[in-house]
C-alpha cells in the first residue's frame, strides 16, 4: 500500500513538472543543446577524418576552412581543432558528471541519514559538515593533484568530495520535512526496516531536489576543471578537455583566436545551458524554494 | 546569544585541527621535497638543511613541533624565500589580497544586488532576460580568459589601465583585477537576488502593502529588500572562498602579490611552512566570516534562533 | 611610471649620463670584443632620456639575494648588479677584470694571485679587502651556510673536503697576502676558473653584517654589497628596486640609476606587460605569441644563441634501453630536428646532433648521420628498429616524462607522434609537476624517456662534458661508460688548453657513439627589448649587467 501512495506522489509530481517544463521555453531549448552536444561529443570523433593526437607539420594553426578539412583549423602542432575539441567536450562532460556522481551520492546517504535520524545523530553529523565547510577546499585540491599527479579518476573524485557538502544539507532539510508524512509512517508502522524506508521511501522522493542540484554542479565542477587546466594540473596530453584547451587558445588570443573562439563557445553554451535548465527544473520541480540552496 | 557565539567559537578549535592535519599530510606525502632542484646537493649541505629545518626529525615530532609554534602565532621560516618568516610573507600578502577581494566582494555584492533586484521588478520582460542572460555570461566564461581580455583592451589597447603589478597600491592598479574576480560572483549574486525577490514579491504581506497603497520603490525598500537578501547573506561565506580561489588565479595573471600566489608557488615548491601557513591562516579567517555571517543573518531573520 | 626626478637634478644627471654612456660603450669594445658592439638603439652618444630608470622582467623572482645560497637565474640576474667578483663579463660576455685589476698565473696553472683595486669598497664605504673574500669564499663552502652552489667550487684545493665537512673552511686553499693580493690555489690546473669567479658563489659578502645578522643579511635595510647598485626595496613576488651605489668604484661610469625587478612567472602577463610599457625587457617570450610578436614587435625581438643543450635521456639501467644501442638510435634518428626549430619552436634555435653547444675553443662534434637527409634518417631508424626486434605488429611501448609546460608538451607531443609516424613506436606522455618530475627522474625506477636541458654553469665545454659522468648526480640517464669517465679525467688534469680539448672532444664522440641521450636542439635566449635600451649586447651566457645600459631619449 505505501508503496503505491510513494509512486503515485512520484508521478503526480514529476509529471506536473514536466509540464511546467515544457512551458519554458528556454530551458527545453537548452536540454536539447545539451542533447545534441553530448551526441557530437560521443559519436563526433568517430566520424572525423582526424585522430586527437594527428600531428600535422605542413598545417600548423591554419585557419578554419571548409575546404583543408580543418573546419574549426588547427593548433600549433598542426591537430585537427575539431576533433580535439569534441574529445575535449567528452572529458569536460565526463568530469562534470561522474563528479557530480560522486558529491550526489555521498550527499544524499549522509543528508539523508542525518534528516531521518534527527536529534543527537543529525546535530553531530552537521556540525561536521559545518567544520568541513571551513576547510579551503580548492587549496586541498590543489594539494591532492600535486600529490597524486593527474590521474583523470582521481580529478573526479576530488571534485566531487568538495561538492557534496551543499547537497547533504539540503537532502537533509528535505528529509527532515518528508520523514512525518503519512506514508512514512505508514511503512515505519507496517516494520519496515530503517535503512528500507531511506532507500526505499525517503531518497526517491528527493529526486525532484537532486535533479536541480545535478543540473546546477555539472558547470560549477566543468569550471573547476578547467580552473585546475589553468593551474597545469588537468588532463593528460593527448588527452585533452574544454578547459585546457580554452587554457591553450587564451595564450595565442591574437595569432590564432579559432584556438580560443570555437572550445569558449562550446564551454560556455554548455554551461549556458546546464544553469538554464537548472533553472527551469527549480521553477517546475519546486517552485518555493527558488534561488534559496545556492 | 552569548551561548551560540561561545559555541561556535568553540567548535572552530576541532575544524582548524582538521584543516592542520589535513594540510600537514598532504603536502608531506607529495613527492619531492623543497630541496630538490636540478643541481644535486652536497650529501653534507642537505643534512645542514633538512636539519636547519627540523626535517630530520619523525614525523609526528615535526607535527607537534608545528602545532607548539602556531599556537604562540609562528608559522615557521619559508623554505623558499630562504631570508622570510611565513608570518612575515603572510603579513605582506594579505593585504593585498584583502583589498583586491574585499573590493570585489563589495562591487559583486553592489551590482549583483541591484541586477537582480531589477531584473525581478521587470520579470519576465526583456528587460530581465538580458539582464539575466549578461549575469550567465559571467558565470560560464572562465576568469583566465577574461583576464588577459580585459588587459588587452584597457591596457595594452587603450592604455587606460596597467596591464600588471600593483604599482604603490593605487586603485588603478586593482580595477581590472577586481572586475574580473567580480564578475562570477556578480552573476551568482544576481541570480540569487532575483529569486528571493521574485518570491518576496508574491508574498502575502507585500500584496497587503500593495493593497493598502503604499508604493512600490517604497515597499521595496522598506518591506521587501530585507527578507530577499537573507539568502545573499547566507552565500557570502561560499561567495568568500570562491573569491579566495579566484583570487590564485588573477593574482597569478596581473602579477599581484597575494597570498594566492603564494600559495601555488608554495605548493608547486614544496614550501612546506609557506603552505600550511596560508591554508591555516585562509581557513581561520573563512571559520571567523562565516560566524559574522551567521550574526548577520540572526539579525535579518528573526525566526533563526541563535 | 615610478621615479620621477626633479628638474635640476634631472638635466645634471642627463648631462653626466650622457658622458657614462660614451665611457660605457668605449668599455665595451675595450674588452676587445671580436665584433663590433652592437647597439641595439641609435648610436651611442645620442641624447639620454631623463629618466633613466629600467624595468626588467625577471621570473618567478629570487628565493634570496644572499650570493652563496642563491640558485636559479632570477637571483643570479639581480645578485650581477649587486655584488662584483674578483672578473666580471664585458657586454659581450668576455671575461674582464673586476674587483681584481690583474693578476698573475703559476705556470703550471694551479696558483692564481689576485691584485685588487685600491679604491673597492662596500655600499657603506667599508674597504673592500682581499681578507673579505677569504673570509666569504670559506662561508661559501661552509656546509653550515647551505650553499646549494658550493660544489662549483670544487677545483679549489680542500673545497670539496671543506664542503662535505671532512675539513675545517680554514683549510681551503684561499689566502690573503695583503690587504690588495689575493691568492687561490687549485688542486688541478682549471682553465675556466676566471670565469668561473663571475659566479655568484665566489661573490664577497660584508663581514660584519654576516656576523651581525647571520644567514639572515640579505635583506632590504641590512644587505651590504659591492655592485654597482644597491638594495632599495624587496616586495616578495612583485619587484626588488636597485639604487645606484654612490661607493662603487665605478659609479661614474654607470648611467641608469635605478632598476625594477618584476617577478612575473606568467610569460603572457610578461608580454602583455612590455606591450604596455611598463617593462623595457622581458625575461622570457612564449613561444605561442612568437609568430604574433614576429609579426608586430619584429624590431624589439633579439634573439641569439645560449650556452645550453635540450635533450631526452634514456634510462640507461633498466630494459628496453639498457644494453639496447640499435633500439636507442632508431629513436634518435626518427626524430626530424628540422621540424622541430622550423615549425615547433622557431625561435632560432639550432638542431642538435651532438650535445656541447658551439663555444669558443673547442671543435663541435656530431653524430655521422648529422649530414643525412630526414628520409635517409628515416630509413635506417627503421632498419634498427626492426633489428631491436620491434614491428608494426609488436611495437615498443613507452612512457616518455615531461615536467609542465607549453613547451616542453608541444616538444614531447611532437616527438611522440614522429615516433609512431615513423616507427608505430606507441608513447605515453606522462607530465608531471616540477618538483615531483625531478624526484621521479632521480629514481631512475619507472622513468624510461625523460626531457632534460642543461644551461652551462660557466663559459666552457667542461660544463656540459662533467655532467655524463658516472660519478656526477646529475647524470640523470645513468649512463656509465669507463672510456668517457677517463677521458674526462685526463681532460680536467691537462695543462695543455688543446690537449684537454683533444680529450673532451674524443670524450664526445663516445658519447655520441653510446647514445644515452637524444640531443634536440640548443637554445637561444629570446628576450623582447625596447627601442630606447642601449648598451645591451647578447652573448652566449645571457649574462648582462645593469651598468652598461642606458635609456635614449625617447
Amino acid at each position: 500500500m505505501s508503496e503505491s501512495i510513494r509512486q503515485s506522489i512520484g508521478r503526480s509530481l514529476w509529471h506536473d513538472a514536466w509540464v511546467v517544463l515544457r512551458r519554458n521555453r528556454a530551458a527545453i531549448t537548452a536540454l536539447v543543446i545539451l542533447a545534441l552536444f553530448t551526441i557530437a561529443v560521443i559519436v563526433g570523433p568517430l566520424f572525423s577524418a582526424y585522430s586527437i593526437d594527428a600531428t600535422d607539420w605542413d598545417n600548423i594553426s591554419i585557419a578554419p576552412s571548409i575546404s583543408s578539412g580543418h573546419w574549426f583549423g588547427t593548433d600549433a602542432l598542426g591537430r585537427d581543432l575539431l576533433v580535439r575539441t569534441l574529445q575535449g567536450g567528452r572529458i569536460s562532460l565526463l568530469v562534470g558528471i561522474v563528479a557530480t556522481l560522486v558529491s550526489l551520492v555521498i550527499g544524499i546517504t549522509y543528508g539523508a541519514v542525518s534528516g531521518y535520524f534527527g536529534g543527537r545523530v543529525d546535530q553531530v553529523m552537521m556540525r561536521i559538515v559545518d567544520i568541513l565547510y571551513a576547510l579551503p577546499f580548492m587549496f586541498l585540491v590543489i594539494l591532492l593533484m600535486v600529490f597524486f599527479g593527474r590521474n583523470i579518476l582521481l580529478i573526479f573524485v576530488a571534485i566531487g568530495a568538495i561538492n557534496w557538502l551543499d547537497m547533504a544539507r539540503i537532502v537533509r532539510g528535505q528529509t527532515l520535512s518528508l520523514k512525518n508524512r503519512e506514508f512514512i509512517e505508514a511503512a515505519r508502522a507496517g516494520g519496515v526496516t530503517t535503512a528500507r524506508i531511506i532507500g526505499r521511501h525517503i531518497v526517491p522522493n528527493l529526486l525532484g531536489v537532486v535533479a536541480v542540484y545535478v543540473t546546477l554542479t555539472i558547470p560549477q565542477v566543468i569550471l573547476v576543471e578547467s580552473f585546475l587546466s589553468f593551474l597545469g594540473l588537468g588532463v593528460q596530453e593527448p588527452m585533452t578537455s574544454w578547459g585546457a584547451l580554452v587554457n591553450e587558445g587564451a595564450q595565442e588570443m591574437e595569432n590564432a583566436p579559432w584556438m580560443l573562439i570555437f572550445p569558449a563557445v562550446f564551454l560556455t553554451i554548455t554551461l549556458f545551458c546546464f544553469n538554464f535548465l537548472g533553472d527551469g527544473l527549480r521553477d517546475a520541480l519546486d517552485p518555493r524554494d527558488r534561488g534559496a540552496s545556492l | 546569544m552569548l551561548n551560540f557565539m561561545l559555541r561556535r567559537l568553540l567548535s572552530a578549535i576541532p575544524t582548524l585541527f582538521i584543516l592542520i592535519a589535513l594540510a600537514f599530510m598532504l603536502i608531506r606525502a607529495a613527492p619531492g621535497g623543497p630541496f630538490d632542484s636540478e643541481n644535486q646537493l652536497p650529501a653534507e649541505v642537505e643534512a645542514n638543511l633538512r636539519n636547519a629545518y627540523h626535517l630530520d626529525e619523525p614525523l609526528y615530532q615535526q607535527f607537534g613541533r608545528y602545532l607548539a609554534n602556531l599556537a604562540r602565532g609562528d608559522f615557521g621560516p619559508s623554505f623558499q624565500y630562504r631570508d622570510f618568516s611565513v608570518t612575515e610573507l603572510i603579513r605582506s600578502g594579505f593585504p593585498v589580497s584583502l583589498r583586491l577581494g574585499g573590493l570585489a566582494m563589495l562591487l559583486a555584492l553592489m551590482v549583483g544586488i541591484s541586477a537582480g533586484a531589477y531584473a525581478a521588478l521587470k520579470q519576465n520582460t526583456t528587460a530581465d532576460y538580458s539582464v539575466m542572460t549578461a549575469m550567465m555570461v559571467g558565470i560560464s566564461i572562465p576568469n583566465f580568459v577574461v583576464a588577459p581580455l580585459l588587459i588587452l583592451l584597457f591596457a595594452v589597447g587603450l592604455r587606460w589601465l596597467p596591464a600588471g603589478g600593483l604599482g604603490d597600491g593605487e586603485v588603478r592598479h586593482l580595477l581590472l583585477p577586481v572586475i574580473a574576480l567580480a564578475m562570477p560572483q556578480i552573476a551568482y549574486i544576481a541570480r540569487l537576488m532575483r529569486g528571493s525577490m521574485i518570491e518576496v514579491l508574491r508574498s502575502p504581506f507585500i500584496r497587503t502593502a500593495r493593497a493598502q497603497g503604499l508604493t512600490m520603490p517604497r515597499i521595496i525598500v522598506l518591506h521587501a529588500l530585507k527578507p530577499a537578501l537573507l539568502p545573499v547573506i547566507s552565500y557570502l561565506g561560499p561567495a568568500t572562498a570562491a573569491v579566495i580561489t579566484g583570487s590564485v588565479v588573477i593574482e597569478q595573471i596581473f602579477g599581484i602579490p597575494g597570498l594566492g600566489r603564494f600559495f601555488v608557488q608554495g605548493a608547486l615548491n614544496r614550501d612546506y611552512t609557506l603552505v600550511m601557513g596560508v591554508v591555516v591562516f585562509y581557513g581561520s579567517l573563512i571559520i571567523i566570516f562565516n560566524f559574522f555571517v551567521d550574526l548577520v543573518y540572526g539579525w535579518l531573520d528573526p525566526r533563526v534562533r541563535l | 611610471m615610478p621615479g620621477s626626478i626633479s628638474f635640476t637634478a634631472s638635466v645634471s644627471l642627463a648631462c653626466l649620463a650622457i658622458v657614462a654612456a660614451l665611457l660605457g660603450g668605449c668599455g665595451g669594445n675595450e674588452a676587445g670584443s671580436p665584433q663590433a658592439a652592437v647597439e641595439i638603439g641609435g648610436p651611442s652618444g645620442t641624447e639620454l632620456a631623463a629618466d633613466q630608470t629600467l624595468h626588467v622582467g625577471n621570473g618567478t623572482g629570487p628565493q634570496t639575494l644572499d650570493p652563496h645560497r642563491a640558485e636559479g637565474v632570477p637571483s643570479a640576474n639581480i645578485l650581477r648588479d649587486l655584488f662584483e667578483g674578483l672578473t666580471i663579463e664585458a657586454p659581450d660576455g668576455s671575461i674582464v677584470p673586476g674587483v681584481a685589476k690583474s693578476w698573475d698565473i703559476s705556470a703550471d696553472g694551479l696558483v692564481y694571485t689576485f691584485h685588487l683595486h685600491d679604491d673597492a669598497k662596500w655600499s657603506n664605504g667599508d674597504p673592500l679587502t682581499a681578507e673579505d673574500f677569504v673570509f666569504s669564499l670559506r662561508r661559501s663552502t661552509d656546509p653550515a651556510t647551505m650553499s646549494h652552489y658550493s660544489s662549483i667550487l670544487e677545483p679549489i684545493v680542500n673545497a670539496m673536503e671543506v664542503i662535505t665537512g671532512e675539513k675545517s673552511p680554514e683549510e681551503l686553499g684561499v689566502e690573503a697576502l695583503d690587504a690588495l693580493t689575493l691568492v687561490i690555489r687549485l688542486q688541478r690546473p682549471t682553465a675556466y676558473l676566471l670565469g668561473l669567479l663571475t659566479h655568484s658563489t665566489t661573490y664577497p659578502v660584508h663581514r660584519a653584517s654576516v656576523g651581525q645578522y647571520g644567514n639572515q643579511f640579505a635583506r632590504e635595510g641590512r644587505l651590504i654589497g659591492n655592485g654597482a647598485y644597491t638594495l632599495d626595496e624587496w616586495v616578495v613576488q612583485s619587484h626588488i628596486k636597485l639604487i645606484r651605489n654612490k661607493f662603487y668604484r665605478d659609479n661614474a661610469a654607470t648611467t641608469i640609476d635605478s632598476v625594477y625587478y618584476y617577478s612575473i612567472e606568467n610569460q603572457d602577463a610578461e608580454l602583455k606587460r612590455f606591450r604596455a610599457d611598463e617593462l623595457d625587457i622581458t625575461e622570457e617570450i612564449p613561444y605561442q605569441q612568437l609568430p604574433w610578436i614576429r609579426e608586430n614587435l619584429a624590431d624589439q625581438l633579439v634573439i641569439s644563441p645560449y650556452l645550453g643543450s635540450y635533450y631526452f635521456g634514456f634510462n640507461m639501467t633498466r630494459e628496453p634501453f639498457k644494453n639496447n644501442l640499435q633500439l636507442r638510435r632508431a629513436l634518435s634518428l626518427a626524430i626530424d630536428r628540422d621540424i622541430i626549430t622550423s615549425r615547433i619552436t622557431n625561435a632560432g634555435e639550432i638542431p642538435a646532433y651532438g650535445w656541447v653547444p658551439q663555444m669558443a675553443g673547442y671543435k663541435q662534434v656530431a653524430s655521422e648521420w648529422a649530414g643525412w637527409t630526414q628520409a635517409e634518417r628515416n630509413a635506417e631508424a627503421q632498419r634498427l628498429y626492426s633489428e631491436a626486434g620491434y614491428s608494426i605488429d609488436k611495437p615498443l611501448k613507452i612512457e616518455l616524462l615531461y615536467n609542465t609546460s607549453a613547451n616542453h608538451k608541444r616538444l614531447s607531443v611532437a616527438i611522440a607522434s614522429m615516433w609512431k609516424q615513423t616507427l608505430g613506436v606507441e608513447t605515453k606522455l606522462l607530465n608531471q609537476e616540477w618538483k615531483v618530475f625531478l624526484a621521479t627522474r632521480k629514481l631512475m625506477k619507472i622513468t624510461q624517456i625523460f626531457r632534460a636541458g642543461w644551461i652551462g654553469d660557466y663559459n666552457d665545454v667542461f660544463t656540459f662534458a662533467q655532467l655524463m659522468h658516472s660519478a656526477n648526480e646529475m647524470n640523470h640517464s645513468g649512463y656509465s661508460s669507463s672510456r668517457y669517465d677517463e677521458l674526462i679525467e685526463r681532460a680536467a688534469d691537462e695543462t695543455d688548453l688543446q690537449a684537454r680539448a683533444d680529450f673532451l672532444n674524443q670524450a664526445e664522440h663516445v658519447l655520441l657513439e653510446d647514445m644515452p641521450i637524444i640531443p634536440i636542439y640548443f637554445y637561444v635566449s629570446k628576450h623582447l627589448i625596447k627601442s630606447w635600451v642601449g648598451g645591451r649586447q647578447p652573448n652566449i651566457m645571457d649574462h648582462h649587467y645593469t651598468k652598461n645600459f642606458y635609456i635614449l631619449q625617447h
